[in-house]
């Protein structure tokens, strides 16, 4: 991992990123924590649920892919949805693209897929404008991977304690709604406007109603017509469009 | 080591590498070009929306069908148990809690009065 290029993890600016992270990780740990659990108690397998905590590492595609995943929705189904659900980090990438466009590809697409909700924040926080030296450029990455190695760290280990903890609790407990609440809370998150409100009340209803359709394409159906809903009720009256930036 | 693969197959660990590439193209969607470019009007728009309309298509059905078809009953713990979520995230602003507080009252219902 970049974590450990000797470049970035001796800069001083390296530890303030742990540092300024560390408040975070009890409940970044503890999210992870109930993650693991609720992935094997939603009916994935040990391993399945290992592969994906390492590999897929974004908590709220993991836990909406899973019911699908269970259902037997076909896998364009299930990316699709993921990537609905990541669209957040498409604009996050484009506020932090002059901030880490100098480097290489694979090592700027590396910090990108490293970077998730807390790390965006504290290091948007910290750096409001891109570095113009290479010395300012270097202090920028090297806080950005201080703060995503202790995100990183505390994410997996407490995710995999979960994963190893979840066999030793009843399948009857119905801990997997654990799972389904940690959505919930992110949809509460991200409800920061009116027109937010109705894509959320159009999508969960349509999804209801087209739920007898085959292949889980009701999620489809759902987002689709969420979307084309609010996009059309903003033409219409484009004051109905308050708090524009994600 | 067989009892830790017991009821994987293939098809699930290639959706599982797909939505790690799920995770790239979306944490550095901007990253992948040298150049700078922007999106379509509408498309920008539509980042407003997609993201809570695919949670809610996903959570909704979870809390309020069962075997394919709407509850008739209110007596489920997952209806108290998502209320609470809400209205504790409205107050508290925190995703932790509301997992937390929902489960404190959906164990007890579902365990102790087996709604």
């Amino acid at each position: 991992m970049m974590f450990l290029s000797p470049k970035l993890f001796r800069h001083p600016e390296f530890k303030i990123g742990l540092r300024e992270l560390a408040p975070q990780a009890p409940g970044i740990a503890a999210w992870g924590l109930m993650t693991g659990v609720a992935m094997v108690k939603s009916g994935m397998s040990v391993f399945e649920s290992i592969a994906m905590t390492l590999l897929v590492f974004a908590g709220s595609s993991q836990l909406a892919s899973i019911p699908l995943i269970v259902a037997g929705a076909p896998a364009w189904v299930i990316l699709a949805t993921g990537f609905c659900v990541n669209l957040r980090f498409v604009v996050f990438s484009l506020h932090l693209r002059p901030h880490l466009i100098h480097l290489p590809r694979w090592e700027r697409l590396l910090h990108g897929y490293v970077t998730a909700d807390i790390s965006y924040v504290l290091f948007t926080r910290r750096f409001p404008q891109p570095g113009h030296t290479p010395e300012q450029r270097r202090t920028q990455e090297a806080y950005l991977a201080g703060n995503d190695c202790l995100n990183w760290s505390s994410w997996m280990v407490a995710s995999l304690v979960g994963i190893a903890l979840a066999n030793f609790i009843p399948p009857d407990w119905g801990l997997g709604f654990a799972g389904i609440l940690c959505l919930l809370g992110i949809q509460c998150s991200l409800a920061s406007s009116r027109m937010r409100m109705v894509a959320s009340a159009v999508a969960g209803a349509a999804a209801v109603a087209t739920y007898a359709l085959p292949l889980k394409l009701n999620i489809v159906v759902a987002i689709a017509v969420a979307v084309i809903l609010c996009l059309t009720m903003e033409r219409f009256n484009p004051n109905a469009s308050t708090g524009g930036h994600a | 080591m067989s009892d830790l693969l017991q009821g994987t197959d293939v098809w699930t660990l290639l959706v599982i590498v797909g939505l790690a590439v799920v995770t790239v193209v979306a944490r550095g969607f901007f990253f992948i070009s040298d150049s700078a470019w922007q999106l379509p009007h509408w498309a920008q728009r539509g980042l407003q929306y997609a993201p809570i309309a695919a949670l809610s298509a996903v959570v909704i059905p979870e809390i309020v069908m069962s075997q394919g078809a709407l509850i008739s009953t209110w007596q489920d713990a997952r209806l108290f148990a998502s209320a609470a979520g809400v209205a504790i995230y409205f107050f508290k602003r925190n995703v932790l809690l509301t997992i937390l507080g929902g489960m404190a009252v959906y164990l007890p219902l579902h365990l102790g009065l087996g709604f």
